[in-house]
């Protein structure tokens, strides 16, 4: 239905501060690089208060910056309204034209486009096919559900053909059945017309469903931007381990090293880690240990069972081991035997999926 | 790195960081005419003329000094004119008040007969010229009055505080009617069911819920009453005699005796003790109100029908009511009657009169009336869209200015006005523009405020996925927030008419020979003791104002508005 006109955006040391009357200076977004590419879906993820949000604003043109540049295809769009710059944009509340009707909600920005009415009318009936919306054209939007609405809202959107389309959480009001629906389809739609996309979403599972990329977000500052693998096997520290999934972050010693890879001493068991950081032997790691990266039975070291519980796919333990508690997911548990709480437990870590985190700048 | 970074950007100087904020706020052509243009307005026609008065009573021969200010304290005279205005003011804020409240009550909470008849009565007040209640008074109660004199015999004098304070009730309560009903149909029912259900009976509840969750609103109610006394200028000059208020003593003095400094000492006192109240109502109490006003309470309420309680408060709202209307009824009857008190046969003579020799001033009203509507609406809602939704350096003092000339004394305007523009470099007064920009700033700040509490209720995000889809502001203004707060704008645009229509105060400081205003002209013929003519006049000026609200609403209902209706 749509043209490629996919845009890339470039944020350069991008910054944002606010003077509040009760904290002081905040720091919103402080000095914020980030190349988004034509046709890229890409996730802005954190905490609340991380500063998404206010950089999802900026790009829009509702906030002004402090410092530095967005750059749209090569273009400076700081001094631009956000009428010029050639987005689309889905809001949390759907920010529907009450007043107006679906078909009216959808044509407003064609109108101003000074599109003909058969065009017209054709991007609007068009654009309510792709959502299955075909006969809801004359509704109002107080008469549809928080779905339906939303559906109408990435229409409105769509059919101006926007170089780059922006989400500000727009399913954090959709219960949790019609999020999982509307979040495959904002992503096959985005698919089949391969808009440029930034999402802002604080739900880690929507960011690693979605993303060609994530950009995770604390604090205002960049941690990391990758994609969902990257992001979850390799997290750049602590915060964006924790964040991503569950993380048991362990310390170890380098014992010895190699071109790329290093071998590492938990608790006397030694494991070889690929890395790309120059270690040296001596070096105390933190190492970063998802739930089912650990294995029971294995008889590399012993600790003893917290509290277990069985979930189903899996039986989850939480292990005393070395005065900190580590989490275990043990996956297909029907097939092993499970281990008491109180007992003792015996289990060693799969290395393949052991990441070594980088020095603490 | 991160924290170089972090030093490069908080080193940037206040200077720096607004001059940043302006250039991204103006780089909106639209949006920087209209901050620039109701920056200027406000600062011409609200700024500029309280600086004038307050230059012009601390200046002697270029010199600063406070004399008049401490001629005011040693004036008998003068203090016992302040002390006139504040007793008068807290007499009628309490009666007002009550009465108010007893409306209010009355309404929402008991299960009475003829309520739709106590509302509309208790609006009409708000819409009519403020003098035909004491006009009306003097015609029961003064020396030739129906009631005093006719039917009792009495030469009574109705002139003075007792008088003034009665019709000043009687004008004013409609506002502390409004604002309470709004608040006690904002009390969750279940508030007072849960009061109930822990075994208080309805005296109690009423006594430990109700009246406790109302005294933050109570309060307001009467700091704006208060306020509307001590500004009051038609009815205190109508029916006040010998009893002298501020508001009417800066006129005299200004006006009368020319007597410049000490009007404008006196007017500054006023003015202060005006914004404290305003402040009061705003900042302090204003904060403390309990009851969200976001939406009505969720569930019906079960009205009181308890006959100890019905009865008495239905025989004295209407016993009140019937009063109102008997005032109202006075007007169009004395305008028909040769003269009052004396001779009570019929006559067209006052009707005539007022059709011909009174029919510049009925010209010359409506139109400027009229001009000063559009204005008046589209520069509410355009002040308050720019306050509410957008950032530009010197908000905050805007905003403050505009609400603040809610609690401005017309006659400290009108006198700010003849001391800003009666000399170069821009002389305004006798002029048509001077007086409908009088009209537009006494309505204005009415408009901008619902404007702003209507805004407030609308998510910001439907204006902004407006302006996403490629709309410029003004594009955004026109078909989204204008539709959306529609009902503000048609409500403010009756309002600014009926504003208009009556204002006194401002006005008299700035009517020429050349613009002539029927407010004033029935005050002159109150004046002469020329009651037939007075009535006539107020006689039309109702049928055109309630001739233009039938017009509205009927244009209103055609488009198929609700000007109830919320989004």
């Amino acid at each position: 239905m749509v043209e490629n006109s996919a845009k890339k955006v470039e944020l350069v040391n991008l910054s944002k501060t606010f003077i509040t009357s009760t904290r002081g200076k905040v720091h919103a977004v402080q000095n914020v690089n980030l190349t988004i590419n034509p046709g890229e879906f890409v996730t802005l993820l954190g905490p609340s208060g991380c500063g998404k949000t206010t950089l999802l604003r900026m790009i829009a043109g509702f906030e002004m910056p402090s410092d530095g540049h967005i750059m749209i295809d090569d273009d400076d769009v700081i001094s631009k309204t956000p009428d010029k710059r050639d987005l689309g944009m889905v809001f949390q509340n759907y920010a529907l034209f009450p007043h107006l009707n679906v078909f009216n909600n959808i044509a407003y920005g064609l109108k101003i486009q000074k599109l003909t009415k058969e065009e017209m009318e054709k991007r609007v009936l068009d654009g309510l096919k792709i959502v299955q919306m075909d006969d809801f054209a004359e509704r109002v939007p107080a008469q549809m559900s928080g779905g339906q609405q939303q559906r109408v809202a990435l229409v409105r959107a769509l059919v101006l053909h926007p170089g780059v389309l922006l989400f500000d959480e727009p399913l954090s009001n959709l219960d949790a059945k019609l999020r999982l629906h509307m979040r495959d389809e904002i992503r096959r739609i985005q698919k089949e017309i391969g808009i440029t996309s930034i999402y802002v979403t604080h739900d880690q599972s929507e960011a690693m469903a979605m993303s060609d990329k994530i950009v995770i977000l604390k604090d205002g500052i960049v941690q990391q931007v990758g994609n969902p693998q990257e992001i979850y096997q390799h997290p750049a520290n602590e915060f964006v381990a924790n964040f991503i999934g569950k993380a048991n972050i362990l310390e170890g010693k380098i014992v010895a090293k190699e071109k790329e890879k290093v071998t590492i001493d938990i608790d006397k068991a030694e494991y070889v880690v690929k890395t790309k950081t120059r270690w040296n032997v001596g070096d105390s790691v933190k190492i970063v240990v998802r739930p089912e990266a650990i294995e029971i039975g294995k008889e590399d070291m012993t600790g003893t069972v917290v509290k277990t519980i069985y979930m189903g796919v899996s039986q989850d333990y939480w292990i005393n081991f070395q005065g900190k508690e580590l989490e275990v997911s043990d996956y297909n548990p029907s097939a092993k035997q499970i281990f008491a709480e109180g007992g003792p437990i015996s289990f060693g870590f799969k290395e393949k999926s052991l990441h070594i985190l980088e020095p603490e700048a | 790195m991160q924290e170089s970074q972090n030093a490069l950007y908080s080193e940037d100087s206040n200077f720096k960081r607004y001059f940043k904020q302006l250039k991204f706020s103006l780089r909106d052509p639209v949006l920087m005419v209209s901050v620039i243009s109701v920056t200027i307005i406000v600062a011409l026609f609200i700024v500029i003329p309280l600086f004038s008065i307050l230059r012009e009573s601390v200046e002697e021969s270029g010199k600063f000094t406070l004399q008049s200010y401490f001629a005011i304290f040693r004036s008998s005279y003068d203090l016992e004119i302040i002390w006139n205005t504040i007793k008068l003011g807290i007499v009628v804020a309490s009666l007002g008040t009550a009465v108010a409240f007893l409306f209010a009550y009355a309404t929402t909470y008991l299960k009475i007969p003829n309520k739709k008849f106590f509302k509309v009565l208790s609006i009409l007040p708000m819409i009519s010229p403020p003098f035909v209640i004491s006009l009306a008074a003097i015609l029961l109660f003064g020396r030739s009055g129906l009631i005093t004199y006719k039917l009792f015999g009495v030469r009574n004098d109705i002139y003075g505080f007792w008088g003034l304070a009665l019709t000043q009730v009687l004008s004013f309560f409609p506002i502390g009617y409004l604002m309470l009903t709004n608040l006690l149909q904002n009390i969750d029912p279940s508030v007072e069911e849960a009061a109930q259900a822990l075994g208080s009976n309805q005296s109690r509840v009423f006594r430990t819920v109700t009246i406790p969750l109302m005294l933050p609103g109570l309060a307001n109610a009467a700091l704006l009453i208060f306020i509307q006394s001590l500004a009051d200028f038609g009815n205190a000059i109508v029916i006040g005699g010998n009893f002298t208020t501020m508001a009417v003593q800066i006129y005299q003095q200004g006006i009368g005796s020319y007597d410049m400094q000490g009007a404008t000492a006196l007017a500054v006192v006023l003015l202060m003790i005006s914004v404290l109240a305003f402040y009061l109502q705003n900042s302090v109490i204003g904060k403390k109100s309990y009851i969200t006003v976001t939406g009505k309470a969720s569930k019906q309420r079960v009205l009181n029908a308890n006959k100890k309680v019905t009865i008495p408060v239905y025989v004295v709202c209407m016993a009140i009511s019937v009063t109102v209307v008997s005032m109202y009824l006075l007007v169009p009857y004395g305008a028909f009657v040769r003269l009052w008190g004396v001779d009570f046969s019929f006559t067209t003579r006052w009707i005539t009169y007022v059709f011909t020799i009174g029919m510049r001033y009925i010209k010359d009203t409506t139109v400027l009336a009229a001009m000063a509507t559009p204005i008046s609406a589209i520069m509410g809602i355009v002040a308050a869209y720019l306050i509410v939704r957008k950032e530009f350096p010197g908000k905050k003092a805007l905003e403050w200015s505009i609400l603040m000339a809610i609690a401005l004394p017309g006659t400290v305007l009108g006198l700010g006005y003849v001391l800003t523009y009666n000399t170069p470099p821009l002389i305004l007064t006798g002029t048509g523009f001077i007086l409908v920009v009088a009209l537009v700033i006494r309505s204005m700040p009415i408009g901008t405020r619902s404007a702003i509490a209507a805004l407030k209720q609308i998510d910001p995000s439907i204006e902004e996925a407006a302006s996403i889809c490629g709309a410029g502001s003004h594009k955004v203004f026109l078909s989204v927030t204008i539709p959306l707060i529609r009902p503000v704008f048609f409500s403010g645009l009756v309002y600014s008419f009926i504003r208009g229509m009556t204002l006194v105060s401002t006005i008299i400081f700035l009517v020429s020979a050349r613009w002539q205003m029927l407010t004033v002209a029935i005050m002159n013929q109150v004046d002469q003791g020329l009651y037939g003519a007075a009535n006539a006049y107020c006689l039309v000026l109702i049928a055109i104002v309630g001739g233009v609200m039938l017009l509205m609403s009927l244009f209103v209902r055609t488009l198929g508005i609700n000007l109830n209706e919320g989004y």
